[in-house]
């Protein structure tokens, strides 16, 4: 029954490798005939529909995506040229065509072929592109790379102020926070209350939230966290409570809030164009936000008492304790800029998204414990490095894999770092004995 | 007015259901990983889907005999395990939670993509697939029970067969814990490092653990899909979370308490939310402003304070004993 | 047992000319069971264990002694399989053990006890000793399902338990959780199910620390006992009162090197090894704790004490 180490090793690890390759191929082969059927959607009440005619000649086999509030769907035309896409709710979509799916030497010759589109009176929409004959002009694969890097470092960026939050945590307490996802819809939801339903200046509402956020972090601490490790839970069961927490914040943000996603103030702000790359004004102070957040927090733990504490904590507990440092204070802090950083992630993520929705955070946790994984766990800036990694690679996968498998790429890739490297990218060896 | 004898109805109902049939075995594996060896396995929900899909595609797209889909499904989750444990079982265990996490999603995610539609049928699923099941029923066409335990064949066989399997799998487990491989390994779930010290391959002893667990939770998969259709959304991690609920409900380490916990579970659920539902449709919630779509959504709020509840005052369960409170450290 | 017990033997007998020619670190031994060469081990920028060369003697009592942060316990880890060396080599019983797991180390006849003793809490003392025995048919999952093949061992290994229990003085807690036992009492569990896979070499990592004076007299006397049974003894130890007493041989580690080695009585009165090893840093006990973490921690707070 016995197998030796080395040999079982080595076969299984080919095994994985293998099992990667045909995921991954699969993805590939399939991904170049997508099978599509001509409606989707249709368990919605919610439709748009249109008829793809080249000088009233159906086309059949063009490829219409509907994205918007956090819902995407594609469908190709059938014989007739017609198409219909269902959508959740009653939301502004952007329609897009695909004009790679064109026959030759036909474009779109007039509004081009992307088309925000909502809903009148009517549950049904139709939506009609001008087609005609013409040259397309493409963007070229290094363009369209730039732009994804771009987006992907923004992605990155927010990703990362979660995953500073949840890997001080780990660090100073030991524990894998579930409830961290709910922290970071927490101030996205927060903000959507203030600058929406109380209608606050938006800058107003987001200083509030970013403190509310912090408030949150303090009572789950003082509430929770601090009497669990005062009676000595164990982190394994006090991982198992975070994830209980988890189920019961979500459900009442959904209980609250209920199951649509709605739009925050200045989501909608017009592209700049930078040569190859276009932004949105808010994607340029996003990303310079996040720079700033995540300077600060090294800031504070390179250069500050507080932060040297926190380290020190992070490092050995015990020995923190006689050398006199106020442990349970610190964590108390590391939990009140835990909790704020998640609140200032979720805001981001709002605007990314965009839209904000009761399960938002939960649709990241598991892409900010990778990040925190892949850049070692516990290691405050290993957690920023794996967060631009899994952000940048999430976005640049969707140049080759379908975009609803975007976040498998990233997790294949965590799985694979563990194989290779298993304390991470700036994780230590661990010591045993 | 609530009609209360009608909750308690479909709350009995419950008791032998084919879903708790499932969830039970489920979380007898997770008590086999986790109760018995101390990983932490918080992808059940993975291996159940691979139990699903692993039956629906062999009958749909290959036609396999019943019999042929169970053995890919089995074959599935082996790989599934392999893969999970192969980079992770030498590491701390908190690796373990992250990669089989990881691993369940990316499951989901490829079931749900459009790109695999034709196979996987995305979003919407799979259906027709029990034709073979029903076929090797040997129960005659009619009208079967009593009171709220009225079914016809197709219902009396499949709870036949899923309960006869999970008691296959306790006495199986029994069998195991109970034998000087148990005995390893719950050595291993105290102390892995002693283990490794008394000169057995703490490794392999895992891997067998998570394998055997596993194939529990796949079977569990293909019971939760034979009164059911197959729907991607139902794999989430969400999943994982409820069948911990069930296993810390009935004790860790115990090897009734997860069918105990798992028909606790759904017996309290349905009696909650029936009552919730009817509650709030005859107006006893309207002084907190409860909807109807409220009053559906509050189960889950209930689950995740038990959870919390359960771990933080009883972590040994129901049934476990407090000396023998069974929990990782 | 009382603290005032007498022993029940008298003095121990003590092993004399384990080594050949001058003694010196690295001396060799007429019958070595462990020779290791060039093993070195390097935590972050720090040099934790190097050793040029070392000998253990073959049925004697060996211990190890330095002050903390020695790499005593390190170099027990590398030996057993359970930490790997960033060079060297090693042999026992003139096998080479580099690269082999810690398992597999363990099942050759070479086995250990911990520093933080592991007691299987959750488990009964009778079945953490049962969990000792080597070749059992039934640790096998297939095999676990069926009982008839396994059930008597099962018994033999049951009655070999017993008979240890009994000479541990255990035997009344058998059917206990480990959980329930004193801290000596674990330790003294610990051995016994080390014994229980007939070793040929047991390492014992600080076999006295935080037991009861009540047990030490027992510890002492079970651990001279497993000479007597032809077995081979290495002890990582701080009390230098029970090396006198016990150890045929000592070796001294500091900064990860033998600096010093010899009988028990030479070693201690060389005055360097007091003054430097012993005497100086005897009270700063810190426990477990990773030298590296403890030198980045004083830089933490030093620099804090600046600001």
């Amino acid at each position: 029954m016995e197998v030796t180490g080395s040999i079982d090793k080595r076969w299984l690890r080919a095994l994985v490798l293998l099992f990667v390759a045909l995921i991954t191929g699969l993805a590939f082969a399939s991904g170049a005939t997508p099978a599509h059927a001509d409606d989707i959607g249709g368990q919605y009440d919610f439709q748009f529909s249109g008829n793809v005619r080249n000088n009233d000649a159906p086309l059949e086999g063009v490829l219409i995506s509907v994205s918007g509030g956090g819902y995407s769907a594609e469908v190709k035309t059938d014989a007739n040229g017609h198409w219909k896409i269902g959508v959740p709710s009653k939301d502004t979509y952007t329609i897009t065509l695909d004009e790679s799916t064109l026959p030759k030497g036909i474009i779109v010759v007039k509004g081009g072929n992307t088309i925000q589109a909502e809903f009148g009176l009517t549950n049904n929409k139709s939506v009609n592109f001008f087609l005609g004959a013409g040259v397309r002009e493409t963007t070229s694969f290094l363009d369209q790379f730039i732009q994804r890097s771009f987006t992907g470092l923004s992605f990155g960026l927010l990703l990362a102020l979660a995953a500073l939050g949840l890997s001080l945590i780990f660090g100073t307490t030991g524990l894998n926070n579930f409830a961290h996802a709910e922290m970071v819809t927490f101030g996205a939801l927060a903000t959507l209350t203030l600058a929406v339903d109380l209608a606050w200046p938006l800058w107003l509402a987001l200083i509030a939230a970013i403190l509310l956020s912090g408030a949150f972090g303090f009572v789950l601490d003082a509430g929770l966290w601090a009497p669990l490790r005062r009676r000595g839970v164990g982190l394994v069961p006090m991982m198992i409570v975070s994830i209980g927490l988890s189920l019961a914040l979500r459900y009442l943000y959904q209980y609250l809030y209920g199951g649509s996603t709605r739009q925050l103030p200045g989501a909608d702000g017009k592209d700049l164009k930078f040569g190859a790359i276009s932004l949105s004004p808010l994607d340029l102070l996003s990303m310079g936000i996040s720079i700033l957040a995540v300077l600060g927090v090294a800031f504070f733990l390179l250069r500050t008492r507080l932060g040297k504490a926190t380290r020190a904590v992070s490092d050995n507990p015990s020995l923190a304790a006689a050398s006199g440092i106020d442990v349970d204070r610190v964590i108390r802090i590391v939990w009140v800029i835990g909790g704020a950083l998640a609140g200032l992630s979720g805001i981001l993520f709002a605007f990314y998204r965009p839209g904000v929705s009761w399960d938002m955070g939960f649709q990241i946790l598991l892409l900010i414990f990778a990040a925190v994984t892949l850049g070692g766990l516990g290691t405050a800036f290993g957690a920023v490095i794996g967060s631009l990694i899994v952000g940048f690679f999430i976005e640049i996968s969707t140049l080759w894999i379908p975009s609803d498998m975007k976040y498998v790429g990233a997790l294949v890739i965590l799985i694979l770092v563990l194989l290779v490297r298993p304390q991470g990218i700036l994780g230590r060896k661990e010591r045993i004995g | 007015m609530v009609d209360f004898w009608q909750i308690i109805q479909n709350a009995a109902v419950e008791i032998i259901s084919p879903t708790t049939a499932a969830y039970a075995l489920a979380a007898l594996g997770l008590a086999i990983h986790f109760g018995f060896t101390g990983l932490i396995n918080f992808g059940q929900a993975g291996f159940m889907a691979i139990g699903a899909y692993g039956y629906g595609i062999s009958t749909l797209t290959f036609h396999f005999p019943v019999w042929g889909a169970v053995l890919v499904g089995v074959g599935g989750s082996i790989v599934f395990a392999l893969i999970l444990g192969i980079p992770t079982l030498r590491l701390r265990a908190d690796y373990l939670a992250i990669v089989t996490i990881a691993a369940s999603e990316i499951l989901r995610l490829v079931f749900t993509t459009n790109t695999l539609d034709f196979v996987t049928g995305s979003a919407d699923g799979l259906s027709g697939y029990k034709g073979g099941f029903a076929a090797l029923n040997p129960i005659p066409k009619g009208t079967y029970g009593f009171g709220p335990f009225t079914m016809n064949e197709y219902d009396l066989w499949l709870r036949i067969v899923a309960w006869v399997i999970v008691a296959i799998a306790i006495l199986l487990a029994w069998q195991l814990m109970r034998s000087p491989w148990g005995r390893v390994i719950k050595g291993i779930r105290e102390d892995e490092d002693a283990v490794r010290a008394l000169g057995k391959n703490v490794y392999f002893y895992k891997m067998q653990s998570l394998i055997l667990g596993g194939v529990f939770g796949t079977i569990a998969g293909m019971i939760f899909i034979l009164p059911r259709a197959i729907v991607p959304a139902n794999y989430a991690t969400t999943l994982t979370f409820f069948i911990y609920t069930i296993l810390l409900l009935g004790g860790a380490a115990t090897i009734f308490g997860p069918v105990a916990g798992s028909i606790i579970f759904w017996v309290v659920l349905s009696a909650v939310s029936g009552f919730i539902a009817r509650a709030q449709a005859a107006g006893w919630f309207d002084f907190i402003g409860m909807s109807s779509v409220q009053a559906g959504q509050s189960r889950f709020i209930i689950v995740g304070i038990v959870l919390m509840l359960l771990v933080i005052f009883r972590p040994q369960g129901i049934f476990g004993n407090k000396k023998e409170l069974a929990f990782v450290k | 047992m009382s603290s005032d017990a007498k022993p029940t033997r008298g003095a121990p007998v003590k092993s004399i000319n384990l080594h050949v020619g001058e003694i010196e670190p690295g001396v060799a031994k007429v019958d070595a069971i462990i020779v290791a060469d060039n093993v070195t081990r390097t935590f972050g920028g720090l040099t934790a264990v190097d050793v040029a060369h070392v000998e253990i003697p073959r049925n004697a009592i060996t211990a190890l002694i330095g002050p903390n942060g020695a790499g005593k316990t390190t170099f027990f880890n590398l030996l057993t399989g359970f930490d790997k060396p960033d060079t060297g080599t090693w042999t026992f019983l003139g096998k080479s053990l580099a690269g082999i797991p810690s398992f597999k180390v363990a099942r050759l006849g070479q086995v250990r006890t911990f520093q933080l003793t592991k007691a299987l809490s959750l488990l009964t003392v009778l079945d953490n000793m049962k969990l000792g025995a080597k070749g059992q048919k039934g640790e096998n999952m297939f095999a676990a399902l069926l009982p008839w093949l396994w059930r008597k061992q099962e018994e033999e290994i049951e009655a070999k338990a017993i008979v240890l229990l009994e000479k541990f003085k255990l035997d009344t807690k058998s059917e206990d959780f480990a959980a329930s036992l004193s801290g000596g009492q674990r330790k003294l569990l610990e051995m016994a199910r080390a014994l229980m896979s007939d070793p040929t070499l047991v390492m014992l990592d600080e076999p006295m620390a935080g037991v009861n004076p009540a047990l030490t007299q027992s510890l002492l006397d079970h651990i001279l006992d497993l000479k007597t049974q032809g077995m081979t003894v290495l002890f990582v130890e701080h009390d230098m009162q029970m090396v006198r007493h016990i150890a045929d041989w000592v070796i001294v580690m500091a900064e990860g090197k033998i600096v010093a080695e010899g009988p028990p009585d030479a070693v201690m009165a060389n005055p360097a090894v007091i003054d430097a090893y012993l005497g100086s840093h005897h009270d700063q006990d810190l426990g477990e704790d990773d030298p590296e973490t403890i030198h980045a921690m004083k830089e933490l707070l030093d620099a804090d004490d600046e600001s």
